[in-house]
């Protein structure tokens, strides 16, 4: 056989060096972890599933307080979480007698989430805690794993604060909301499934806005003429009857 | 491969085109072969990841209807992932929306919305206003990932965005990119951090500490795969938005009533 020329011999050994060098490099220098995701290191992942864990989560509290759990869970208070007061205690679930969660009873710990402010969603339960039993701690009067107001609030502003900050300052003020709400009682249980309702005629508003109204204070108005004929629209449709323009 | 008898120099010492070209050919034959065995060796690391791999795409779901500004969330973030307690390092945070009659849009954030709300502005001067929780979205196409210059920022299987504080620089290239303004610089690791969506809870099946501690259940995690899970739930439900769709960032926070003026 021949030889094979100097050229390719030289070439080849530099190739076969070439591919033995990448080969060493794959297998034994880069780290596993750089090698199966390609650009970032798999063992950063297992960095961050190493991480100390501090809130325990609410399943694990009903195995040993159960009497909380049944009288929470069918409250006002069932979305809430055991350690949105109690505060972090997975080392209380893990070892109960070494940690102990907080349990507020301050009165400035309620409000946090109870004050009122207009950006909250209306039908949220707010109060303003200068006015609202001052000093009293609120666990006084409230059990907080079932929370609910002494009475039924006799006011609706109990709920919907921010219609009667509106109203208080309309010529509506002196009349009651279910002057024109017809509420069923069933409203105050469950107050997003059982609704108020509205008045559904025009000749509603006119028992005191249609001339010849026995209300003298009342701006009149034609009925029968104002707004088409009140067929198409609903007095309320264009007046805010919580705030209605004077003029 | 060698062992194909090549053809003799007819040129003497000296190289003639033709078998130029022919050890040329040669050469490529060799080059693909060694491709070839690290395309094998490149393989079986490929099966180990698959091991790795869930079919789970994990997400967030945001009601701002529900929030009541309490933040409970921003506390508990805090708590959980070891964030810096001064008021300016956050994972999550709330801003308060107040859209005056007159257009004007105020955002307030006072200490990640764990301050004090201002009390300042009439309400009568006031048209509406809300609560926005805001985090790492998560995108499906993440900024921070493209900008860094190590590698130090990755998309999990899951479709979760972490950092590897190993790796960060801490060059603060992904806290320029984020255009949601994700992420700080960790005062004492000097590496980036943001929001992992609690991967070390979520991974041994809790929920996010945020999500946990919501009291109205504003917050909704799950699984974007799950058709049975709460926040598919979620966004068969309610009408969607994200936080700057025109990015193309395809961000995974999910909120439902969203405002135009949140921006």
């Amino acid at each position: 056989m021949k030889k094979l020329p100097d050229q390719i011999i030289r070439i080849s050994i530099i190739f076969t060096a070439l591919i033995l060098f990448t080969i060493v490099i794959r297998v034994f220098i880069i780290p596993e972890d750089l090698k199966e995701k390609g650009i970032f290191r798999t063992s950063a992942i297992k960095q961050e599933l190493a991480k100390e864990i501090h809130y325990a989560g609410s399943e694990i509290c009903v195995d040993c307080h159960e009497e909380q759990y049944d009288a929470k869970h069918n409250g006002y208070h069932k979305e809430l979480s055991c350690e949105v007061c109690h505060g972090p205690s997975y080392e209380h679930s893990e070892e109960p007698d070494d940690a102990t969660p907080e349990a507020p009873r301050k009165r400035k710990f309620c409000p946090v989430c109870h004050t009122y402010n207009l950006s909250r969603p209306t039908g949220f339960p707010q109060i303003n805690p200068f006015a609202h039993n001052p000093l009293e701690p609120c666990i006084n009067c409230h059990e907080p794993h079932d929370p609910r107001p002494l009475e039924t609030p006799k006011e609706c502003a109990g709920c919907h604060r921010s219609i009667a900050t509106t109203l208080a300052v309309s010529p509506h003020v002196k009349l009651e909301c279910i002057t024109c709400h017809n509420t069923p009682e069933d409203h105050k249980i469950n107050p997003r499934i059982v609704r108020p309702g509205k008045p559904t005629e025009s000749k509603f508003c006119g028992k005191c806005h249609a001339d010849g109204s026995s209300n003298r204070e009342a701006p009149k108005i034609d009925i029968s003429v104002h707004g088409e004929n009140g067929e198409k629209y609903l007095c309320w449709q264009c007046h805010y009857p919580h705030l209605p323009e004077v003029d | 491969m060698l062992a194909v008898p090549l053809s003799t120099p007819t040129g003497g010492r000296l190289m003639n085109r033709l078998n130029f070209v022919k050890l040329l050919s040669k050469s490529a034959i060799i080059l693909v072969t060694g491709n070839f065995f690290s395309t094998v060796l490149k393989g079986s690391s490929d099966t180990a990841a698959k091991a790795y791999t869930h079919m789970k795409r994990y997400a967030l779901g945001i009601q701002i209807d529900k929030c009541i500004g309490c933040a409970n969330c921003v506390k508990a973030c805090k708590i959980e992932n070891n964030v810096p307690r001064q008021p300016f390092y956050f994972r999550t945070w709330v801003e308060r929306y107040i859209i005056k009659k007159n257009d004007e849009v105020v955002v307030e954030c006072k200490e990640g919305g764990a301050g004090k709300l201002s009390t300042e502005l009439e309400e009568r001067e006031i048209l509406r206003s809300f609560f926005v929780p805001k985090l790492c979205n998560h995108c499906d196409n993440p900024p921070c990932a493209q900008v860094c210059p190590v590698g130090a920022t990755f998309k999990t299987e899951e479709g979760i965005v972490l950092v590897d504080d190993d790796r960060c620089i801490g060059c603060s290239y992904c806290i320029q990119a984020c255009p949601y303004g994700a992420r700080y610089m960790h005062p004492e690791k000097k590496t980036a951090d943001k929001c992992t969506l609690c991967y070390h809870r979520i991974k041994q099946g809790l929920l996010p500490a945020c999500v946990e501690v919501c009291p109205t259940q504003a917050r909704v995690f799950g699984d974007l795969e799950s058709n049975a899970s709460p926040l598919t739930r979620l966004k068969r439900m309610k009408k969607i938005h994200v936080l700057k769709p025109e990015l193309n960032t395809k961000p995974k926070v999910f909120y439902t009533d969203l405002d135009g003026e949140v921006k």
